[in-house]
């Protein structure tokens, strides 16, 4: 079945809610004409309005009360339309959902979802487009999922409902579009496994949400020219890199990281050092293609050059693979505008 | 006097405080009109893919900002939300630079970097808006201190939503304030909805919002029914009275109806979210409207004028705005910190 990365995060909630009456379906917005970016439509019609339900405009509360929820026994899922939103529920997640099965040595745990949406573009601006998974996996006790295509909206998001620790689960605004064909499984998947999504043998790009579209553009591209890229779908946070991580770089011996978060005190280089602990990897194997630590601009000329696209992934293979080349006349081409993810989008959010 | 030369004196001083025409009715029909034709351009202009930010109108809730344009003066704080253009040109705010935001160059009040969620014009004491529901809140209680602290008589007005009084800042602030006697004027615009949500999914029915601020400590908290321009301006005229005169924080209600979208340029009446008689009887308690219908013959003849005459204003500022340098993009490099 083919499925946008929307369609594939609502039928994931409809098949979890059909399969578990525990699991709750709330947020901003979740039953209004929109439907959360149509990630949320129709639930309310198909489970009710006591499962499926809008919120006050109170973040951190509602964060505490899906705690509450979750050991009172059910299973909500909290969306927020923007992390940032999220924000003033640091309390509640860090305080309290992170360190409650530890702190109360292991008599409670605490089963809830809470979706953020991330983004870029459009002048969402300095506090409407924030990449702050740093943030929070760097919270022992949060478990951080970044699905990269609509398979893994689908497949991630009912692993992530059925565990029963917090899960913080990232979308980037810019696949909700995106599609695939997707298998509706999910039970054999482990939440932490990360996912090779095309296999190759010159470099490794381990590429994060939004740039896993942009590396298997960049990797199509290079294919014409020779070069054979692996590309892993890197979709879960945890401190220890995944088995088909090191078993690729043991191939290609080169390594990208592509992130949509800043570089500065990163996921990325925690992750790189790490990989460097059980596997040699020369100064000049490894790069890391991430964000400044600058707040997103809003203004659509501030944020020319500013985002990380294909493009930069090409020059950065080139630059490691240590080829002369560019790929000025493959960008001419290009005419979508750097602030939308395609010509279906005409704002305002 | 030259009609012409008279109106553009009076939108010369800067805070619209609009002494020269005794009329109360229309002077805050002036004020509302040229705040309601700032909107509507932007939402005309908006279709052209040229301004690329997300806009909230305040279309159909002009009438709060023009109490507080007749009665505020340049040296009072103010700050505001998400839907702010209405409050930074009733504080007067500088068109050319909120326009020129909107489109993300050099000359607009946060340089590009903010957009039309982020106005500021510190010349005129409007202090910043938020794109964050209820994070101005605090802020702004905390320039009601900085006006207590600095004993010239200031106060701050801060704008909300009717959605921000769910989130615990609301209460915080409005408890700190209470407890240290601030300055401070919470205006909520209660427009019902909160994007398509309306209050009664978010909030008890039939709930008094200002009692509820008075149960917390205000001396003074208003209720302004049904968008009714005069009452706003002589509730608003009295408050920023009481709050000058050392009666503390006080809180005001006012109803009003938002005619657009919750964001971007369209009608989305079409979703059926509002409903449609809802709808028409908001519209017919259009604050413009109701006022016009009032005027004298002779404020007629003035108010074609002056129709003219911010129509020019507005052209010019969006040519302005358009014909602006744009920033390079390096500068949003720059500004990261005010220090080394
Ligand atoms: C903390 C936070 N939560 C959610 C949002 C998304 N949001 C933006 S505007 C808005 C509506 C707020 O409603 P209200 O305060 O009534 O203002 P109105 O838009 O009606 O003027 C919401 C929920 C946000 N910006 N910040
Ligand atoms: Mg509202």
């Amino acid at each position: 079945m083919k499925l946008t990365f929307s369609q594939a995060i609502n039928q994931a909630f409809i098949d979890a809610m059909k399969s578990d009456e525990k699991v709750l379906c709330l947020g901003l917005g979740a039953t209004d004409p929109k439907g959360v970016f149509n990630t949320t439509s129709g639930l309310e019609k198909l489970f009710g309005s006591q499962r499926v339900f809008d919120i006050p405009t109170s973040e951190n509360a509602i964060t505490g009360i899906c705690v509450g929820l979750s050991i009172g026994g059910y299973k909500p899922v909290l969306t927020h339309q923007r992390l940032d939103f999220a924000l003033l529920s640091l309390d509640q997640i860090i305080n309290n959902a992170a360190k409650l099965h530890y702190m109360f040595g292991g008599a409670l745990n605490c089963p809830i979802v809470i979706r953020m949406i991330i983004g870029r573009g459009w002048g969402q601006g300095p506090t409407h487009s924030q990449n702050l998974q740093m943030l929070f996996a760097g919270i022992p006790g949060l478990k951080v999922i970044i699905p990269g295509s609509a398979q893994d909206a689908y497949s991630q998001l009912r692993a992530s409902i059925e565990s029963p620790d917090p899960i913080i689960f990232l979308e980037h605004r810019w696949l909700h579009n995106s599609f695939s064909e997707i298998k509706l499984n999910h039970s054999s998947l482990d939440i932490r496994e990360q996912s090779t999504v095309k296999e190759g043998s010159d470099i490794t790009i381990l590429a994060t949400s939004y740039m896993l579209p942009e590396s298997i553009k960049a990797a199509n591209i290079l294919e014409k020219y020779g070069i054979s890229v692996e590309i892993i779908n890197f979709r879960c946070y945890y401190f220890e890199p995944d088995e088909a991580i090191i078993k690729s770089l043991k191939k290609t011996k080169r390594l990208i990281i592509a992130d949509t978060a800043q570089d500065c005190f990163s996921i990325s280089y925690t992750l790189v050092e790490k990989i460097k602990n059980k596997i040699h990897l020369g100064s000049d194997k490894y790069s890391i293609l991430a964000m400044p630590s600058v707040p997103e601009p809003t203004s659509y000329y501030l944020t020319k050059n500013f985002y990380l696209n294909y493009q930069d992934i090409l020059n950065q293979v080139f630059k490691m693979l240590d080829i002369k080349n560019n790929f000025i006349e493959e960008t001419s081409l290009d005419t979508i505008k750097h602030d939308i993810p395609g010509e279906w989008f005409k704002g305002p959010f | 006097m030259d009609e012409n030369f008279r109106i553009r004196k009076i939108l010369d001083m800067q805070e619209l405080n609009i002494q020269e025409i005794k009329n109360l009715n229309y002077k805050l029909l002036m004020v509302m009109k040229r705040i309601r034709e700032v909107e509507l351009s932007i939402s005309k202009e908006y279709k052209n893919q040229e301004i690329r930010c997300p806009v909230h109108l305040s279309v159909g809730q002009e009438a709060a900002a023009a109490a507080i344009a007749l009665n505020i003066n340049k040296t009072d704080y103010s700050v505001s939300t998400h839907r702010g253009h209405a409050h930074y040109l009733a504080k007067g705010g500088d068109l050319k630079a909120m326009i020129s935001e909107l489109y993300g160059k050099k000359t607009g009040c946060s340089k590009g970097k903010g957009g039309s969620m982020h106005l500021i014009d510190k010349e005129v004491g409007f202090m910043g808006t938020s794109a964050i529901v209820g994070n101005s809140i605090a802020t702004g209680t905390g320039l009601a201190e900085a006006a207590k602290l600095n004993s010239k008589g200031q106060i701050s007005v801060i704008h909300i939503g009717d959605g921000a009084l769910e989130e615990g800042v609301f209460y915080e602030s409005l408890n700190y304030a209470c407890l240290k006697q601030l300055p401070a004027i919470y205006l909520c615009e209660n427009n019902f909805y909160s994007v398509y949500s309306p209050l009664k999914v978010r909030q008890p029915p039939n709930r008094d919002i200002s009692a509820l601020a008075k149960a917390i400590g205000t001396k003074f908290s208003y209720k302004c029914k049904g968008n009714d321009p005069v009452n706003a301006h002589n509730i608003v005229q009295k408050a920023i009275y009481q709050c000058r005169n050392n009666y503390g924080p006080i809180f005001i209600e006012y109803e009003t109806y938002r005619w657009l979208e919750h964001c971007g340029p369209n009608n989305d009446d079409n979703l059926n979210y509002r409903d449609q008689k809802e709808i028409a009887d908001w519209r017919e308690k259009d604050p413009i409207k109701i006022l016009e219908r009032k005027l004298t013959q002779k404020e007629s003849k003035d108010y074609e004028l002056y129709k003219v005459y911010i129509k020019n204003e507005i052209a010019e500022a969006f040519q302005y705005a358009k014909d602006s340098k744009p920033p390079n993009y390096i500068e949003a490099f720059t500004e990261i910190y005010s220090s080394k």
